[in-house]
Formats: structure tokens, sequence, C-alpha cells
């Protein structure tokens, strides 16, 4: 008894330090463990573009594909296409998934990028308040934007812009400027609001300033399902609104790329064109919204059931005359060997599909 | 029903019904920024001993440092800690990028300067006669740096609890250096920020509700613990 | 005989000369007073002695043996004006030096137990310290001191804030310690110097300007100031 009375109070405080302790090493040694030890399985990190992301695409495509190879567990940053770009640049994503053939090019040819695939398409459509101030419903897509133009400056009109370096705000700038437009003037008039935020963030700013916006098929058809906004389609057709979406891995031999997970990366994308992967392309969201949100377009090649289609992919989205000139192309045994005939329009001529079969120059390539 | 009761109901539904994204997503918050202010213990607690009971040439402006480093927004750190542990940084042989253990370094640099200055704060305000006390009874020299830190015992707990907090509540690091992955590295102030993008409002009241909630019980718990003294 | 006395003892703090050329000399089972007005070097004497202060100049001596702070420490314990009590029990204050040193702990409980009885505190084991009332605290820090049993027990303006009921029970124990101590008190309370000691000391701006057993000191002291200080007309 006279034990306890005189031991009570040290050993109180002394058995909080010694837990304290304990714990502590615990949490040391957990922490040097897992970050010194290999990860059991292998980590692959996509780096990709929001408006993939915000439709909860890439969920289903994670599930699968981990479904298919139990060994990998995927990671999607979802971020602007210029920063997707970015954090693949500094070896940070292994690789990406984007849609800016444009900065694709450049990140290909600055030696960042191997083994680019075209995996899918969809359309961008112009989104405004059904009132239309703009008169633009239906109009073709120059025409929307000149006539966004001249209500905006008549204070009718507002146009919301992603502001973010994006594929879909490089689109965006690029059809400005096919109506003689300059964006980066544009951006200090006040009826031209630049968003700096991802798609749904985009649509819901347009929404609550009844102001148009170009987004991409998918982006808006989850929101306007979900009754995030009520803005409508009103221009959807046009060459000059295609979308497509591409795969590139990090180029390992690149200094800033040798811990990049590249069989990982050619893993997932020889899935990506599988077609397993092109299914799911064209299954996900006909359930919730009635109609696919992308469309794969290695189908689209195998069935050829849209040549003209095919050909204005292809002028918009090829490098050099292929998806991904040889130079580019990295250990990637059968990721070219398709044996499609792809017709190589030189020059837009608008023939009969007929008529184009039997041109003398069209060519049969490996696609 | 407008919306935000339709959120607040909802919200209750999803935490009632212990709705297992919302668990997982606090567990997993609750994990890292544990161990993130655990392992920041470790070199702050002997820090703040050092500069409250010895003296040394630069000592003021070390504690001005970490005075000044508290409130240090998370944004700028989680940027300078990302440009570190990129791979194509200097510590990107470790690739903590993207994993939990890489927020949980950021928060460790983000809560040392709480931790470091309020516990030499408490330290500091033990009665300075006490260390005399402590010698006249027999102490040595570490006997004395013990007594010291006993009395202090909990300003310095205090000062834990105060960095924890501020590990749980942030946003800038777990964004930047976690990237938001699901089951990977999503916490509930990244989860809050991704929901509420993509307007799903019910699920971002749930997750702020059981933020608030942790958060608001810890402090009441500790403050219970300490009222008998 | 055994005792504690100093030679030439002298501080000094920057551009104040607290202590001057002190000779004293406080024989065990003795109670010496140092007296002298507010900012006299009481206090300094004090804590030089008790090792936690260094002297600018002179020497201790501890049974005719010169010693350092570090003996002095471990001779002497010293009970401050104004108690610092730790946070915690009475039982874990009074206990503290004691097991710092590791005694087993049925012995500690016995020590614990005897110096409390001697401040009249039997049974205040498991209060809180910090709780307590002033006059309670002050009781408790002696009693702490007591219980090391250390050669030397200084004890500065010990009953200074105490009413007199505390005062009484201070003074007692202080008598009481004295037996098998050497007990060196300071105090500006004339009336309690010529109760408790057995030698006076008047210390007047760091210098000892009287000694004398208590009777004389205070009927007929030989230095002016110290007869002035008697009739508190003394100034600094």
């Amino acid at each position: 008894m006279s034990f306890m009375l005189s031991r009570s109070a040290l050993t109180k405080m002394q058995a909080v330090l010694v837990v304290a302790v304990i714990v502590i090493g615990v949490v040391v040694a957990a922490f040097a463990y897992t970050s010194l030890s290999p990860a059991p399985k292998a980590h692959l990190i996509v780096s990709t573009t929001t408006s993939l992301y915000e439709t909860g695409f890439l969920d289903v495509l994670k599930t699968n594909f981990e479904a298919k190879y139990p060994n990998m567990n995927v990671s999607f940053i979802s971020q602007g296409t210029g920063l997707a770009i970015q954090t693949a640049m500094r070896g940070d994503a292994d690789m990406i998934l984007v849609h800016d053939p444009a900065a694709e090019t450049k990140f290909l040819q600055g030696g960042y990028g191997v083994n680019r695939k075209i995996v899918a398409y969809n359309f961008f459509i112009i989104v405004g308040p059904s009132e239309d101030p703009a008169g633009i419903a239906g109009k073709s897509p120059s025409d929307a934007f000149k006539l966004i133009n001249s209500a905006g400056e008549s204070g009718n009109a507002i146009w919301v812009s992603r502001g973010d370096n994006s594929g879909t705000h490089t689109k965006e700038k690029s059809l400005w400027k096919s109506v003689g437009l300059n964006a980066t003037v544009l951006r200090t008039e006040s009826w031209y609001l630049e968003a700096g935020s991802g798609m749904t963030a985009t649509l819901k700013l347009a929404n609550e300033k009844r102001g148009y916006t170009l987004s991409d098929i998918g982006t808006y058809l989850m929101n306007f399902n979900n009754k995030n906004i009520d803005l409508v389609k009103l221009v959807e057709a046009g060459k000059s609104m295609l979308n497509v979406y591409s795969a590139i891995a990090d180029d390992p031999r690149n200094a800033n790329m040798t811990k990049s997970n590249f069989d990982g990366s050619m893993q997932f994308i020889k899935y990506l064109v599988s077609d397993e992967g092109q299914n799911l392309f064209d299954t996900y969201g006909v359930s919730s919204y009635g109609q696919a949100l992308f469309k794969p377009y290695i189908k689209l090649i195998q069935s050829q059931s849209d040549p003209t289609l095919i050909g204005w992919i292809q002028e918009y989205a090829f490098i050099g005359g292929s998806e991904c000139p040889p130079e580019y192309q990295y250990q990637a045994e059968g990721l070219y060997s398709t044996q499609a005939t792809v017709p190589i329009l030189v020059i837009s001529i608008p023939v009969g599909i007929e008529d184009r079969k039997m041109m003398p120059w069209t060519r049969s390539l490996k696609v | 029903m407008d919306p935000i009761t339709e959120g607040v109901i909802r919200a209750i539904n999803l935490i009632v019904t212990g709705d297992r994204e919302v668990f997982s997503i606090a567990a997993l918050s609750l994990y890292i920024s544990i161990c993130s202010t655990l392992l920041a213990c470790v070199w702050s607690i002997p820090v703040s001993a050092a500069l409250a009971l010895r003296s040394f040439l630069g000592k003021r402006t070390v504690k001005g440092l970490f005075n000044a480093l508290i409130g240090i927004p998370t944004v700028a750190l989680g940027l300078y800690m990302y440009l570190l542990l990129s791979r194509s940084g200097p510590l990107g042989y470790f690739q903590f990028l993207y994993t939990p253990n890489g927020i949980i370094i950021g928060q460790c640099i983000l809560v040392t300067p709480i931790i470091v200055s309020f516990s030499t704060s408490a330290l500091e305000s033990v009665d300075p006669d006490l260390r005399m006390l402590a010698r006249t009874l027999g102490a040595s020299g570490y006997q004395v740096d013990a007594a010291v830190l006993r009395e202090a015992f909990w300003g310095v707990t205090l000062a834990i609890v105060a960095a924890f907090n501020r590990a749980f509540a942030e946003l800038g690091v777990a964004m930047m250096l976690g990237g938001n992955i699901r089951n990977l590295t999503r916490v509930l102030t990244t989860a809050i920020a991704l929901e509420t993008a993509k307007g799903e409002i019910a699920l971002s009241i749930a997750l702020s509700f059981i933020l608030l909630g942790i958060v608001m019980s810890l402090s009441i718990a500790i403050n219970l613990a300490r009222r008998p003294s | 005989m055994s005792a504690i006395e100093t030679l030439g003892l002298s501080k000094r703090y920057d551009s104040l000369q607290a202590l001057d050329e002190v000779n004293v000399r406080a024989p065990s089972q003795q109670v010496t007073s140092v007296v002298g007005v507010n900012g006299s070097g009481k206090t300094t004497l004090l804590k030089i002695l008790a090792g936690l202060e260094l002297p600018s100049g002179g020497k201790v001596f501890v049974n005719r043996h010169e010693v350092g702070p570090d003996e002095l420490r471990a001779h002497c314990t010293m009970v401050f004006q104004k108690s610092v009590m730790f946070s915690g029990t009475v039982y874990d204050n009074v206990a503290y030096g004691l097991r710092l040193n590791r005694s087993g702990s049925g012995d500690v409980r016995e020590r614990v137990r005897s110096a409390l009885a001697l401040v009249n505190l039997e049974g205040f084991e498991k209060r809180k310290a910090r709780r307590l009332s002033s006059g309670e605290q002050q009781r408790v820090a002696l009693a702490r001191a007591l219980a090391l049993e250390r050669e030397v027990l200084l004890v500065d303006e010990p009953t200074a804030n105490l009413d007199p009921a505390n005062a009484m029970i201070i003074e007692r124990a202080i008598k009481e310690s004295a037996k098998s101590r050497i007990v060196v008190l300071s105090t500006h309370n004339l009336p309690q110097a010529r109760r408790l000691s057995d030698r006076v000391i008047h210390l007047y701006r760091g210098r000892v300007v009287e000694e004398a057993e208590p009777s004389r000191f205070f009927t007929s002291p030989s230095d002016e100031r110290t007869k002035l200080f008697i009739e508190g007309e003394l100034q600094y």
C-alpha cells in the first residue's frame, strides 16, 4: 500500500511519456518503412484533363483496368491539359491522357513523350442560356463566335472561358482565331470572363451569369442531367468542334523521367486501344444520359463507318501524317500494326465516298 | 426544399448510415494528420526545449523565425514542397508525390513552427524560480529541465493539439502533394473542395460536418481533461 | 564543531556591489539570523551559500573545507521568500528531492510524513499543492526542505507574508530543526530575530556592520547604523 501511494503520481507521468515515446516510435518506423520499401503494387500515375475526370469515366476505367491487372494501382491526376503536360514533363506522372494535339506535338518533339495513341473523340459544343440573346442556335461555329462577339460588344451577351490552358481553352482560342479575333485581346473585354477552373466550374459560372461557353459534350451532359446547370446546347456540329483524346507515355530515356513507370504506361495505353477498353468508351454514359459521352477511335477506324469523320480527325490530330511519327515510337511492338486502310487527304475536296476510293493517291498505311 | 436544407438532411443521413466513402476519407485524414503531428513532435519538442531552456547566439532570431512561420500559407508551402519532392527535384528519389507519405511530410513542415512556438512559450511561462527550486532540492542539469517540462505538460499538449488541428483542416498541402486521388490521398479537405466543384453539395456538407466535429470534439476533450489542475 | 563560514565574500552585479568582504560564521545546532533593510544583500548571501549563485570573490567553507557551488548545493537547501509549488500533490512536492536520489519508497513515505508533521500538515499528502493557502504553501516548502535532512538549512524571510498563526508554526519548525542542523535565517522582522536566533548579523549595503548574540544586539548595539535600524529609522 505504501508502495502504491508513493509511486502513483510519478509513474503516471512516466507512463504517459513511455506510451508517447512508443507511439511516436511506431509512427516513425512505419513512415520510414513505407517510404523506403517498394510498393506492393505497381503505381501508375496518369496526368489527365478535367473533362475526362469530372464525368467519372476515369473511375470506371480504373476499376476495369485494375480488375484485369490486379497488380496495378492507377492514380489519375486531373488538371488542365497544360498543367497535365507540365506535370509529366517533370516526371511526376508516368503518362498523359489529354486532348490538345498542338501541345501533344510539342510534348513529343521536346523529347518528353513516346508512343502516342489516339484513343477517343467527341465534339465540343457551344452552350448558353435558353433565351439565346446572341441568336447562335443552329449556326455554324464560325458564325456563332462572330455573333457572340458582336452581342458581347453591345452588352447583350457574356462569354465564359476556361482560362486555364486546358485543351478546351486551347480549342476555344483557336476558334476565335479562325474568325479573326484574338482571345488575348478579348480577355480584357468586360463581357469575356475567365473561370480559371475545370469544366464543371466553368459551366456553373456560365450558368450563374447566363453566358455562353465552350464545353465538351461529356461534362455538359453530366452537369445538365444532375441539374447543376440549365444551359442548353446551341451549336453542336462542325469539323472545327472536333475533340480528340490521345495517350502518350513518358519517354524513359528523358533525364527527368527515369523513374517513370514505362511498362505500366504501355500496359495502360494498350488497354485503352484494346477491344475491352474501347468498349468502355462506347458504353459510358448511355444508361445515365442516353448517349455515350465519348466515342472510341480505334473502333471507328476498324469499322470504317464514317470516312469523312476519320478524315477530319486525322487532319486535326495527326502529326506529320500519322498519329505517332516513327521517331517518337519506342519499344512499341504491337501498338502500331493494325491493318486498317486509311485514306490520307492531301487536299480537302468534297467528293463522294466511292470516288475517294478510286483516287490514285489513296494509299494503304500501317496505322 | 432549398438546396441547403436538402444538403444538410442528406448529410446527416450519410453520417448516420455510416456511408463507407465518407468514413474512409475521414479515417485517412485522421491517419495522415496524426502521423504528421507526431512525427513533427520528434524534432519540435527538443528544439523548443533548447529554445526555452538554453541560451545561445541568435536565439531570438530563431524564435522570431518560428513565430513568423506559424501562419505560412499552405498553398505556398505546398508549392515549395512539390518542387522539392518532384521526381525531377532534389528529393525525387523517394517518389513522395501523390502518396500519403508525401502529404505527411508536407504537414510535418507545416505544423513544426506551431509546436515549437507554442511549446517554447509554455516552457518559458513556467515560473523562473522553479529552476532554482529544483536545483536547491538536488536536481542535476537534466533533472531541472525535466521539472520544467513536467510543469509545462499541458501547455505542450495544447501545442500539439493546435498543430493537429492545423494539419487536419488544411487544404493547400494535401492538394498539391497528394493530388486528391481517390482511396489514396483524398482527405476531408480535398474531398470537400472536389465535391463542391462537382456540385455534390450534400456530400460536401457531410464531410464538413465530420471535419468540424472532429476538430471541436478534440478541443472540448482537451479542455475537459485539463480542468482539475 | 561543524559550521558554514565565509571569508571575504563579495558579489558584484554590473555597477552594484551587493556583497562586500563578508565574513560570517554559522555554527551547527544554532540559528544564525541575518538582518538588514531591503536590498542590503541578505538574499544574495543566502543564495551564494546555497550554491545557487557564484560569488565574485571570496571563499566559502563547510567544516573547514573550502567548497564550490556544487558541493554547497549538496550540503545546503534553501527556502525562498515566495514559495514555488510544483504542480501535483503535497506529497509530490515534499518527496521531490527524495525521489531524485531514488531512495527506497518506504523510506520516502516516512520522511515525507515526519516532515509534514513538523509543520502541522499531517494528512495533507494528497491535497493539490497549488490549491493551498499561501501560508500552507510556505509550510509545504519548509517541509520539502527539511525532508532532505541536509546539513544546512537556509531560509529567506520565511514569514514575510504570513499571518501570525502560520508564522508561529514556521518558527517553531525552524527552532526544532536547528537542533540537528545549521540554520541561517534572513529576516527584517526584529522580534522574530530576537526570538529565534542564537546569533544576529546586521548586513548594511553588503557589508557586515554588527554581529552579536540577540540580547546585546538589540539592547546595546555598537554600530550607529544598527541603532537606527532597530528603531526603524535606517534608510538604504
